[in-house]
């Protein structure tokens, strides 16, 4: 009898693990992204001839329920249909009767990956503020994330800003228990979900990752979650983006002395340990960085007198110059032209 | 604000600091008022031509060349005037012709485009 080598031992290992994709019409690639919840692996569309990302729970064993849930979930994320929010092509049952998520193939890099490269602090803002306009449009639709965090955030080849990861978002507008409207198949790639927390507690369950989760979310309190509680993640990521540094006590000036006084109110009002103070919703913040992006006042930070000024003298810098030019233009006629 | 508007506003306080600048100029101080309302009056007419035209062409470039070549104009027309101080006259004119262009293009209410 001859043993097989190591290697092939490993080989056998792995494709015994892989997904068998011979009922659909993709075809198996490679593993992409293990995760706690689920799997996500590359496979090529073979109708479509394209690339797609392709989500499968970890779940062994899959109640009719838990099947029809995720169906009608996974219906409702579709219909999510925005630049930023990563596209669900399909849902279908594998051979093994586990329920698996198709979706668009996103190339290019995490939004940790992205702020690590140097990116300038006004491209960081323009990304983060495409991020809420994709969360706002989930928010609108009565959808909220309840995951965001740089890793969950892909900022595509040509600039375009995705938000992953929808796996445990919750439906706020379904009558039916809060945890019956959780989202159970994440449709995202990250590579670190060692870091979400799924908890049971008396209160509810918590989900999440620590360093991005509301404070209300990490209490487990779950019936208490609304589009605030996303609000506080997103104030989390633009801590990242301001500071590079994951959220902490610190404040962001204190780490990142470049950081503006308004920038850094936005981030503190959004992650108020308060669900009261923070932004209403996404929308709200974005407005806030958009403002902050065209140096207007924004609502978080009340400025002084002199700020004012600075901020319009900054904001007109070309016509302050000019204006400046020619008064000089005109004094030194002045003393040089009298008689 | 319109873009005319901010054309006028600018271009009579422009004016206004250059006819003002006539007070370091002892031989002139007793026609001082004559010389403001002038000189408001010019950057007004300026301010009022370069608006107009920011309204209509929507241009960075183009504007403020329009604007350097009505201020060089109306301030050629002072100058000949005055008969003398060609560049005294005319540097600064043109001067206020590029920062009311500068800033009629820039700042200031397009008007909407209806679709009908």
């Amino acid at each position: 009898m001859k043993w097989l080598s190591d290697d092939k031992l490993n080989y056998l290992r792995t494709i015994v693990g892989n997904p068998d994709f011979s009922s659909t019409k993709y075809a198996f690639i490679k593993e992409l992204a293990r995760g706690g919840m689920g799997t996500v692996y590359l496979a090529e569309d073979r109708e479509l001839n394209r690339l797609v990302a392709i989500k499968v729970l970890n779940t062994p064993e899959i109640t009719e329920d838990l099947r029809n849930r995720m169906v009608r979930e996974a219906q409702i994320i579709a219909r999510l249909e925005h630049p930023g929010i990563v596209p669900v092509h399909d849902v279908g049952v594998l051979a093994d009767g586990r329920v698996f998520y198709a979706m668009k193939f996103v190339r290019g890099s995490r939004l940790d990956e992205y702020a690590t490269q140097n990116a300038s602090v006004r491209d960081r803002l323009r990304k983060f503020q495409a991020v809420c306009d994709a969360v706002a449009f989930a928010h609108a639709h009565g959808v909220i994330h309840r995951d965001l965090k740089p890793q969950n955030i892909m900022i595509g080849s040509f600039g375009e800003v995705l938000v992953l990861d929808w796996g445990v978002a919750k439906i706020l507008r379904n009558p039916v228990s809060s945890e019956a409207d959780t989202l159970l198949l994440p449709v995202a790639e990250t590579k670190n979900e060692k870091a979400r927390l799924v908890v049971d507690t008396s209160h509810g369950t918590i989900i999440g990752t620590r360093d991005y989760m509301s404070p209300e979310q990490a209490r487990g309190e779950t019936n208490q979650l609304d589009e605030r509680a996303d609000v506080y993640s997103l104030g989390a990521v633009l801590y990242f983006l301001l500071t590079n540094r994951p959220p902490s006590e610190a404040r962001p000036r204190s780490i990142n002395p470049k950081v503006s006084k308004p920038a850094e109110a936005i981030c503190l009002k959004a992650m108020s340990r308060e669900i009261g103070s923070r932004y209403f919703g996404a929308s709200e913040l974005s407005t806030d960085i958009g403002r902050l992006l065209d140096a207007e006042p924004v609502s978080a930070y009340r400025e002084s007198a002199i700020e004012k000024v600075s901020r319009w003298v900054s904001k007109n810098r070309f016509l302050v110059l000019l204006v400046l030019a020619y008064l000089l233009m005109r004094i030194f006629f002045v003393f040089t032209s009298r008689p | 604000m319109s873009k005319p508007l901010i054309g006028v506003v600018l271009g009579a306080i422009l004016g206004a600091i250059d006819g003002l600048t006539a007070w370091f100029t002892p031989a002139a101080r007793d026609q001082l008022g004559g010389i403001v309302i002038g000189s408001t009056l010019k950057g007004i007419i300026a301010g009022v031509a370069i608006g107009f035209f920011a309204k209509r062409f929507h241009s960075l470039p183009i504007g403020i060349l329009f604007g350097l070549l009505v201020g060089a104009l109306l301030a050629y027309l002072t100058a000949l005037m005055q008969g003398g101080y060609y560049f005294e006259i005319i540097l600064p004119g043109t001067m206020v012709g590029l920062i009311v262009g500068f800033a009629t293009q820039k700042y200031g209410k397009t008007p909407a485009t209806a679709n009908s």
